[in-house]
Parts: C-alpha cells; sequence; structure tokens
C-alpha cells in the first residue's frame, strides 16, 4: 500500500480538567459564550426583514409549487447580529495576530480596498448589462491586465480564474489546446516535484496528465539531472513552484526552462509565492510560459475564511492565442469584452466559468496595486524576504532550519529533528502556538520534509511584532526541550474549545443539523 | 501468511487468498475512517490497485500482492472500518482474490523477512 | 508606504542579525539575467486619497442597477441585501481569517459553514450540502464530474434551456477529463427532451429549473427516465430565491443539485464573486468535490465543528483527488447564511412571491405592446419575450434612454437564430414605475 500521508489528526486521549481551575455556572466563559446553532435559536416564524405582502402564485405554477415546510429557521436582526459577532470571536485572524501560515500569504488586507470594491458603479453592475454602460468595469479589467502583465513581464493574461487551482487548470488546459494545436497531442506526462502543491499533480490528473514527480537536491531545489532525464517527447508540460514550497528560490530556474523548451515541453509555474519576488523579478525573464497569480495572496485581497479568491493567469507570447474567453480589447471606441471566440482567437478552448471572473477581487487588487505603487511592491517583496530571514536567523539555534545554508525568500522551513527525543510533535508545538495567541504555522508540508513547520509572516508585520512572535516561539521550544511535555501534549489549554475529534467526525459524518427526534413518551 | 514491502499480507487456502494489511501499517495510518473494498468478480493484476483505506489524513491505495479475481470482498468495513486497526491481520481483511498465478505467492516474503524489513524502516 | 510597518532602522537592524551585508543578498539565488535593481515600469505608490480619486473615475463610468429601472438577470440578480450582511461579513474575524485549518480557533467559520450546509441542504431539499463552490457554473461542471466518477459512464447530455455560460463552463471539463457532451438546441420549454437523448453510456443529464428562459419545469419524468437508464440527474438553478416558491430539485428527484447562490447575500458585482451551492445524496457524498463541515466533539466532550472527509481533497490525495479545488467561496457562503438566517422560511417565501407578482406584472404590461409576445409559460421572476427587431439593438436603444432592458439571448448564444429573443428579470427592487417606464420605451422602440 502506498503511504500518501498529510498532516496529523487530533483524536484527544481524555479529557483533561480545566487549566483555570474554575468555571462558570452557566457553562459561558466571560466574554466567550456558548453559542447554539441557528436552528436552535430561530424560530420557524420569525424573520429579521420586513417585506410588502406579496400574493400567491399564479395559475401557471400550478403543480409547481413548493407546499411542505422547508425547515429554514429566521432570526430578528439583533439575534442575527448578536449570532455572527458571538462566532466571530471564536476565530483568529490577521488582524488579531501574526498567521504564519506557509504558503497561503496572510497578510493584511487594506480597508481602502473594501470601501473601494463598495462603490456602486463597481459592485452594483450586472455582469450582462450592455458593455456600454460598464465602460469603467472594463477599464478596470484592462489596466489590472497592464499592471499583471507589466510585473510579470508577459504578454497576455487570462483574468477570468476564480482562484489558484482554477488558474492551475486553465493553464494546463491552455497547454493542452497548444500541443492539439501543434499535432503534439500525444503529450501526456506531466512533471512536477515531489514538494509541489497538492494542487498541481491534482490538476494536472484532472487534464488526463499522468503525473510523474522530479526528484529534489539536498539543498532543496529540482534535482536538474533528474529532470533531464524524465523530460522527452512524451512530456507536455513541467508544473514548477518558484520560489518553491520549501521556501527558496529554484536558482537553476533559467536552466530549467531551457531543458523544458529543448525537450518541447511548456514550463507552467505555480506562483502562490510570487509575494516573495513581485515587482523585483520577474517570471517572463525566467522562461515561464504559464503562471497563475493568487490576488487573495500577493495583492491582499481577503482570505475570508477560505476565499473567495482569484487566480488569473499570465501567458507567453505562445500560449498567448489559446486564452480562454472573455478578453478586453480596446479602440477608439472604447473598451470591449470580447465573450465569444471568432476568427485568429477561435483556437482558445472556451470558458473557465459563467460571466467575466472575481471582479471584487480585481477592484481590491487593483487599489492595493496603486496604493503600493511599482515601488512599493519592490519593498513588498524585499521586507516579505527580509522578515523570514530575521525570523530563520532568530530560531535556528534552537529549532533546526530544513535547508540552514543561504538564505531563504519569503517562507523559513523547520524540520522537526530539533524535537527529537522530547515527545513534542510537530502537531503539538503547532498547537502550544495558539495558546501563545499565534495562528499555528503551516505543518507537514511540504512532504519532502520530516515533520515539516513552514513559516510564512509576510511583509505587513513590524519588527516589534516579529520579536513578540519568535520570543513565544523560543520560550516554546526551550520548554519543549526542558520536558515540559504536558504543556504541548494536549494543547491548546486556552483557546475556545481544546482539541477535536476528528476521527469521530470523518467515521460518522454529521454534516446538517437535523432535529433531535421526540423523546419516547415516557411509560405512565 | 505472506508479505509485501508494501505492508499487505496474503493468507492462501487452497486456491483463494484473504489480503489485508499488516499491523504496522494500520498503526503507520492511525485510525482508519473509511475503507474502499473492490467489486466482486474485478480481476487484478499484482501490484494494481485493489482497495483504498483512509484514515482522518491520509488515503492510501492497497495493491494487489497477487493476481486474481476478487470473490469476495469485506463488506463489514462499510460499517465498522475501525476493525482495520482493532485486527488488521484477521477481522480487518480487505478482499479475497481466487489465485490466476499462485507462483506469485511463494515469491513473498514469510513473516520472518517481513519483520527484518520492518527492521530497516 | 503605509501598509509597510518596517523602518529604514529595523531594516538594517535586521540584516545585522542575519548576517547579510545588504537586502540584495537574499536574493543571491536570483539568476543574474533577471535580477532588478529598479522598480518595473508602473507609476510610483498613490495615498489614499489618490487612490479613491482614481476608483471614482471607473465608478462613474458606469451605470448602477440601482440607478434606473434595471431587468438584467440571466444567472445574475439584484436583490436587496440587508445592511446586516456586508456589517458582519467585514468583521475582521471573518475577513481576514483563512481556510479553518485549526479547528480550536476556527469555530466561529466552522459552525458558518455547518449551519450554511444545513440551510443548503434544506433550500435543495437534499440530504447533504458542501461549504460552497466558485459559483454556480462551476458547481455545475463539478457535478458532471461527479457523476462520471459515480457511475463510471462518460457521457453528459445538457438541456437547451441551460444556461449557455454554464454549458461552456462544463465543456470545458468535460473534455479536460474526457467526458462527452451533449447539449441539445436552445429550447425554451423543453428540459424533458433530454429524456429520448439518454443512452447507456449517459452518466448524468443536466437540466436547469427554472431554465435560462425563465421556464420552470416539474422534472420528476427526467428523474425517473435517468435513473432508469443508471444515469444521475443534475438539476441547475441560477436563482436561489426560487427554493422559495418552487418544488426543491430534492422533492422532484434530482441526485444532485448545483445552484447560483448569488442572489442571497451577495451583490451583483460585475459577475463575481459568486457562491456555487452543490448538494447531493448521502450516497454519494464521498465523490463530491470541495469541502464538508462535520459536527464531532472536543477533549472535554463540547459540541465543535471541523473539516472532514478531506482525505477526498487535493492536498492529500494529490492527483486521485476527486476534484482540484483548494479555495471556496467562504465569505459570500457567509453573507449568503447570515442573509438566510435573516429572511427565515417564512421571509423567502414572501420574497419569492415578490418576486413572482413582479414578473408576473411585468409580463403582463410589455404583453399589451403590439408585436411583442411572451414566450415563457410558466416563471418564476424572469422570462422572455419575443420582439419584432433584434434584441440587442433595442437593448442598447432601450439603455440610452436609462432603462436596461434585459439581456439579449444572442449575447449568451451567438447562432442560435434567436436574435429576437430578450430575457427579461424582476426582482423584489423593481419598481411599478420601472415596468411603466420600460413598457412605455419598449412599445416607442419596436414601432
Amino acid at each position: 500500500m502506498s503511504m500518501n500521508t498529510v498532516g496529523r489528526p487530533t483524536r484527544p486521549e481524555a479529557p483533561n480538567d480545566s487549566e483555570a481551575g474554575f468555571t462558570s455556572l452557566s457553562g459561558g466563559r466571560g466574554l466567550l459564550q456558548d453559542e447554539p446553532l441557528i436552528f436552535e435559536l430561530g424560530g420557524w416564524t420569525k424573520t429579521g426583514v420586513d417585506l410588502p405582502d406579496a400574493v400567491a402564485a399564479d395559475g401557471a405554477l400550478a403543480g409547481l409549487t413548493r407546499d411542505e415546510p422547508i425547515g429554514l429557521p429566521g432570526l430578528s436582526e439583533p439575534e442575527a447580529v448578536r449570532h455572527y459577532v458571538r462566532l466571530s470571536q471564536k476565530n483568529h485572524a490577521i488582524d488579531l495576530a501574526l498567521y504564519p501560515l506557509g504558503s497561503c500569504t496572510m497578510k493584511h488586507n487594506p480597508r481602502l480596498n473594501e470601501k473601494m470594491a463598495r462603490l456602486p458603479g463597481l459592485s452594483d453592475i450586472h455582469p450582462l448589462q450592455p458593455q456600454s454602460t460598464v465602460q469603467g468595469a472594463i477599464e478596470l479589467m484592462d489596466r489590472l491586465a497592464h499592471w499583471l502583465k507589466t510585473l510579470t513581464g508577459m504578454p497576455a493574461v487570462a483574468l477570468s480564474p476564480k482562484a489558484g487551482a482554477h488558474g492551475e487548470l486553465c493553464g494546463l488546459l491552455a497547454i493542452r489546446a497548444a500541443h492539439e494545436a501543434a499535432g503534439n497531442g500525444h503529450r501526456k506526462t506531466v512533471l512536477a516535484p515531489t514538494s509541489a502543491h497538492g494542487t498541481n499533480p491534482a490538476t494536472a490528473a484532472f487534464c488526463g496528465y499522468t503525473v510523474v514527480e522530479i526528484a529534489q537536491t539536498d539543498d532543496g531545489r529540482v534535482d536538474l539531472a533528474d529532470l533531464e532525464a524524465k523530460l522527452g517527447d512524451h512530456v507536455a508540460a513541467i508544473m514548477v513552484t518558484n520560489p518553491n514550497t520549501c521556501g527558496l528560490f529554484e536558482r537553476d530556474v533559467v536552466e530549467i526552462a531551457r531543458l523544458t523548451h529543448a525537450a518541447g515541453a511548456y514550463f507552467y509555474c505555480d506562483g502562490a509565492n510570487f509575494n516573495a519576488i513581485v515587482g523585483r523579478v520577474r517570471p517572463g525573464d525566467l522562461g515561464v510560459d504559464a503562471m497563475h497569480i493568487n490576488l487573495h495572496k500577493t495583492f491582499s485581497t481577503p482570505h475570508g475564511g477560505g476565499g473567495p479568491g482569484a487566480g488569473p493567469v499570465v501567458l507567453s507570447e505562445a500560449l498567448a492565442p489559446f486564452a480562454p474567453t472573455p478578453w478586453v480589447v480596446h479602440d477608439e471606441n472604447g473598451y470591449k469584452l470580447v465573450e465569444e471566440a471568432e476568427g485568429v482567437a477561435a483556437q482558445a478552448f472556451g470558458r473557465m466559468s459563467a460571466f467575466h471572473g472575481q471582479m471584487g477581487m480585481y477592484v481590491r487588487a487593483y487599489a492595493y496595486m496603486l496604493s503600493h505603487g511599482a515601488d512599493g511592491l519592490k519593498q513588498v517583496a524585499e521586507d516579505a524576504v527580509l522578515n523570514a530571514n530575521y525570523i530563520k536567523a532568530r530560531l535556528s539555534d534552537l529549532m533546526s532550519p530544513a535547508f540552514p545554508e543561504g538564505p531563504c525568500m519569503h517562507e523559513a522551513l523547520f524540520d522537526d529533528a530539533w524535537l527529537e527525543g522530547t515527545g513534542v510533535t510537530t502537531l503539538d508545538f503547532a498547537k502550544a502556538m495558539i495558546d501563545e495567541g499565534f495562528h499555528p504555522m503551516t505543518m507537514y508540508f511540504p512532504l519532502v520534509v520530516h515533520g515539516a513547520m513552514l513559516i510564512e509572516p509576510t511583509e505587513t508585520e513590524s519588527k516589534a511584532e516579529l520579536d513578540r512572535f519568535v520570543d513565544a516561539l523560543r520560550l516554546l521550544a526551550e520548554s519543549a526541550k526542558a520536558g515540559a511535555v504536558e504543556r504541548f501534549k494536549n494543547a491548546p489549554h486556552l483557546a475556545p474549545l481544546k482539541r477535536l475529534d476528528e476521527t469521530l467526525a470523518a467515521r460518522k459524518p454529521k454534516l446538517k443539523w437535523k432535529p433531535v427526534a421526540p423523546a419516547p413518551l415516557a411509560a405512565e | 501468511m505472506r508479505f509485501t514491502k508494501d505492508h499487505e499480507w496474503v493468507a492462501v487456502e487452497g486456491d483463494v487468498a484473504t489480503v489485508g494489511i499488516t499491523a504496522y501499517a494500520a498503526e503507520q495510518l492511525g485510525d482508519v475512517v473509511f475503507v474502499e473494498v473492490p467489486e466482486v468478480g474485478k480481476t487484478v493484476a499484482q501490484g494494481d490497485g485493489l482497495a483504498v483505506v483512509e484514515s482522518v489524513k491520509a488515503a492510501s491505495d492497497v495493491y494487489a500482492p497477487v493476481s486474481g479475481e476478487v470473490v469476495e470482498a469485506n463488506a463489514e468495513l462499510g460499517d465498522a472500518p475501525e476493525t482495520v486497526n482493532a485486527l488488521p491481520e484477521s477481522g480487518g481483511w480487505f478482499a479475497k482474490l481466487k489465485l490466476s498465478n499462485p507462483a506469485e505467492v511463494d515469491a513473498l516474503m514469510d513473516r520472518d523477512a517481513y519483520e527484518a524489513f520492518l527492521a530497516t524502516l | 508606504m503605509r501598509y509597510l510597518p518596517l523602518t529604514p532602522e529595523d531594516r538594517a537592524d535586521m540584516l545585522g542579525v542575519i548576517g547579510a551585508g545588504s537586502i540584495d543578498e537574499l536574493f543571491v539565488d536570483v539568476p543574474a539575467v533577471a535580477r532588478r535593481s529598479e522598480p518595473v515600469d508602473l507609476p510610483h505608490h498613490a495615498g489614499e486619497l489618490e487612490v479613491e480619486r482614481e476608483m471614482l473615475r471607473l465608478s462613474r463610468r458606469n451605470r448602477s442597477a440601482a440607478e434606473g429601472p434595471f431587468f438584467v438577470g440571466a444567472g445574475a440578480y439584484r436583490h436587496h441585501v440587508p445592511a446586516t450582511v456586508d456589517h458582519i461579513i467585514q468583521r475582521s474575524e471573518f475577513l481576514t481569517s483563512y481556510t479553518p485549518y485549526q479547528p480550536e480557533i476556527a469555530q466561529g467559520t466552522l459552525q458558518v459553514l455547518f449551519e450554511f450546509q444545513s440551510q443548503v441542504a434544506a433550500l435543495t431539499g437534499m440530504d447533504v450540502a458542501n461549504a460552497s463552490l466558485y459559483d454556480g457554473s462551476t458547481a455545475t461542471a463539478e457535478a458532471v464530474m461527479m457523476a462520471q466518477r459515480v457511475t463510471r459512464k462518460t457521457k453528459a447530455v445538457l438541456s437547451g434551456g441551460v444556461h449557455p455560460h454554464y454549458v461552456g463552463a462544463v465543456e470545458t471539463l468535460a473534455h479536460a477529463a474526457g467526458v462527452t457532451t451533449l447539449r441539445l438546441p436552445a429550447a425554451i420549454d423543453a428540459e424533458d427532451a433530454v429524456i429520448a437523448a439518454i443512452d447507456a453510456d449517459t452518466a448524468c443529464v443536466v437540466v436547469q429549473t427554472p431554465n435560462v428562459f425563465g421556464t420552470a419545469t416539474d422534472v420528476t419524468k427526467i428523474a425517473e427516465a435517468a435513473h432508469a437508464a443508471g444515469a444521475l440527474l443534475i438539476v441547475v438553478t441560477t436563482e436561489a430565491v426560487s427554493y422559495g416558491l418552487l418544488k426543491s430539485p430534492g422533492a422532484m428527484g434530482a441526485d444532485i443539485a448545483v445552484a447560483e447562490g448569488q442572489s442571497i447575500g451577495n451583490g451583483l458585482n460585475f459577475g463575481g464573486p459568486y457562491v456555487g451551492l452543490f448538494a447531493c445524496k448521502e450516497k454519494f457524498v464521498r465523490q463530491a468535490p470541495g469541502r464538508l463541515c462535520g459536527e464531532t466533539v472536543d477533549a472535554d466532550g463540547k459540541r465543535g465543528f471541523v473539516l472532514t472527509l478531506s482525505t477526498r481533497e487535493q492536498h492529500i490525495r494529490r492527483d486521485k483527488a476527486t476534484s482540484n479545488i483548494c479555495t471556496n467561496s467562504g465569505l459570500c457562503a457567509l453573507a449568503f447564511s447570515i442573509h438566510m438566517s435573516l429572511l427565515g422560511e417564512q421571509g423567502l417565501r414572501q420574497l419569492a412571491s415578490l418576486n413572482h407578482q413582479k414578473a408576473l406584472a411585468t409580463a403582463k404590461a410589455l404583453a399589451a405592446i403590439p408585436g411583442v409576445e411572451v414566450l415563457t409559460p410558466r416563471f418564476f421572476n424572469e422570462f422572455a419575450v419575443r420582439l419584432p427587431k433584434d434584441a440587442a439593438e433595442v437593448v442598447e436603444t432601450l439603455a440610452a434612454h436609462g432603462v436596461i432592458a434585459g439581456v439579449p439571448y444572442s449575447r449568451l448564444e451567438p447562432g442560435s437564430g434567436l436574435d429576437d429573443v430578450l430575457l427579461v428579470a424582476t426582482t423584489e427592487t423593481t419598481l411599478d414605475t420601472d415596468i411603466t417606464f420600460f413598457a412605455k420605451l419598449l412599445a416607442g422602440a419596436v414601432q
């Protein structure tokens, strides 16, 4: 059997005593209140909106109307506000403290961008109203495209993919279309390093490609010899993240591109880590053919508890004719969204989704770009890299960096060698960070590093906050080494909940609220 | 009982081989939460994917240690995947295969060889 | 730069701790050919005021829906969203958190997702729902892929009433994954036509109700035909408010129900971000795409929620994942859930009736115009009309007079021969005076 393991589940061994040694009488914890589900709070006849009376359906809908109860609770406005505010207090957030989730680029989200995204002329417009009535919106898309192309040194961009993984799909489909157009449809293999994001092999497999892994060198980079050996007439593309998931720049990237192109394959670059080089290095100068850009990472559109994202894909000259619809053109009459491919553009593979993509994210990202400018974006990359190297430098005597030689880029990667013999695992250590007020780093990823801890501070942390973070980690590391296993084993102790039973959740999935069965009548 | 380096075991009775994963593999996986067993009638060659076993954060393919046709699958694992943890080398079996090449069995490791192999991991 | 906290002194101190002489030393691995010391050729940084000016300039060049009569639908609808929704989704703890990978400090997001899944399951009449997908079109495409995994068959039949953009999204994914698609010719009232196209290779049939022309259909017979052939029925809905008036997909035998959830809680936003609803029968849940939130307990036995069945997902299954999706549409799902909680069942039913009532009034006014014919036999809040002229031209003419009349079908599917068909949508935001003015202008334009 294959051992394909990511992360470690939590399954609490036994309830541990309340650390505070004090409990309230009603079950609350000061400001942190237990909050029932809306299904347990709301009334079945209650509503928090006032609407005019309406007539029943007309006769034409006879037999089509919904006559049985739907089962939806309603809340009045004060109840709703309280419900969601109470729930919100159980979340960690960037606005509360450093959120060093490696590979996710959890940076500050400027509030100006939120304000701009709510301007009626940008938010209250329909994707299918006449284009003559949305010239500003199409112009904004064109300007965003210009910034993305200039920052990456690439000639074309497909804006519409809705997130990074969707962008990967778009890029690979363009590559596939290009191969098919050139009579190279027999190329069915995609090469990707072992350290790749899970989305890379998932996307490639989805497109009908067989994924072959490229070995990694001891210093955390693509093994050129192995790449060269695996390239050939059967290879459609390579997918390489740069900076890579170990937080390192692929120093042989130009050679990687050269070998790939010599073999007739395309170079797909996973741009998840573009934040480390934005404004300083243009992927186009490295020989990249396609790269998605996570606007929610590098250009700071809010992560929103898991989306929405946006994943525009920049394309090289060779791939540009294969971009999906729609795209923007402009002439003396104004801006136009081309929604149906015609003529030479008919090689395009179609559309990624309905409409034109994540406009709400475009507005925020464009405001972010204008605010920073070319100079500010360069500073973003430099400060992101500086902050990560600072963390690496300050923790290297206590923790073991996975790649101690040379600088890292925007994230610092440690392995768990330093925890050996302490009885504390990477998971325990990360959970203990919660008690210190920080979100854990990315754990057990990339897969190539044992017990990986991937720390990405981003550029929006002050030196004081970095020091606070490093000081807390140092105290924890010393505590682990001193044998204070209890602190770690059942951590977190101070979070709204203790460790959750993920095994129970997976064995007996309970995925929605169900009414409690009526209690059997007591025997009289 | 014979073993593979991928931690499957095979127990042969007549021309039928019962297949499961070893206690070592079950321990490494952690709590098993779901098992996908093969359909009866499916023919597999040695090394083909036979079943999928999932713990909370891992999904692993179980390969056919020998070639043959699936004659029975352990339906109980659907409701009680935890059996793979409790009784990995008995009640937690995955499938029974009618051997198409019995010679393959002899080439697998015996318990001593498997334990020696585990010692090298 | 207001978003960058490090001072020049900080940077110098930190380089000292690192042992680097300059920032350039940290970029030493970048090949010489790609090293840049100067910023790229773009404007330099700008203050809030300057950025606002530029964005306002762009904003003013668009005609927002609130500015006047507005009848555009076809997959995105302008509804009133209560102020509470936008207030709550801007709370730091929801806005600036990420996927709840650490459940101990993400119970807020997780409980919302559990409530969202419960609401979506109830609305669609299905057993289970996931924690959202990108939008309705990609949810439809994912549903087709799932049907292929469940049935191990590779043909999808789509009705002529499915939104052409949805068809496009399905075709893109289907082509990538080796699934063949058969899309029937555009038809206003012929969802049932898919029955004749079902054969032994059919993995799924995809129908839409209300469809792109607004026609509501009872799909029970289609479900029976699909199931008899071992195929799944996928029911698409682009107007989620219709769940408040019309029979649910689950009640009509759907195996998978997908929808665009934008109508509830989310603005038009020129097409995105939206929120894809995805619900299915319980027996298929392990083949479902996207994230799932489940109930469990913590070490003290307290109820809590976690992401579960995650072994289906890309970060574990990698090349064997059910889908390559990573990010979903969390904040839009939150907005949906808040609005849905405020509405409650009673509010949703009332809202749906109100939408239907406005459409009836509009259809009546338009049908009275000589040469204009209402084509949709049974509709919720949107219907198709045939004009005596090219619909796209009429839309432009009316736009010049301040009325956005709807969507010419030819914009969605050029070459379909339906150049004279206009799709007209109404919602609770439609005023009686909007309807009167629209009818008056249209009468003038088609003469």
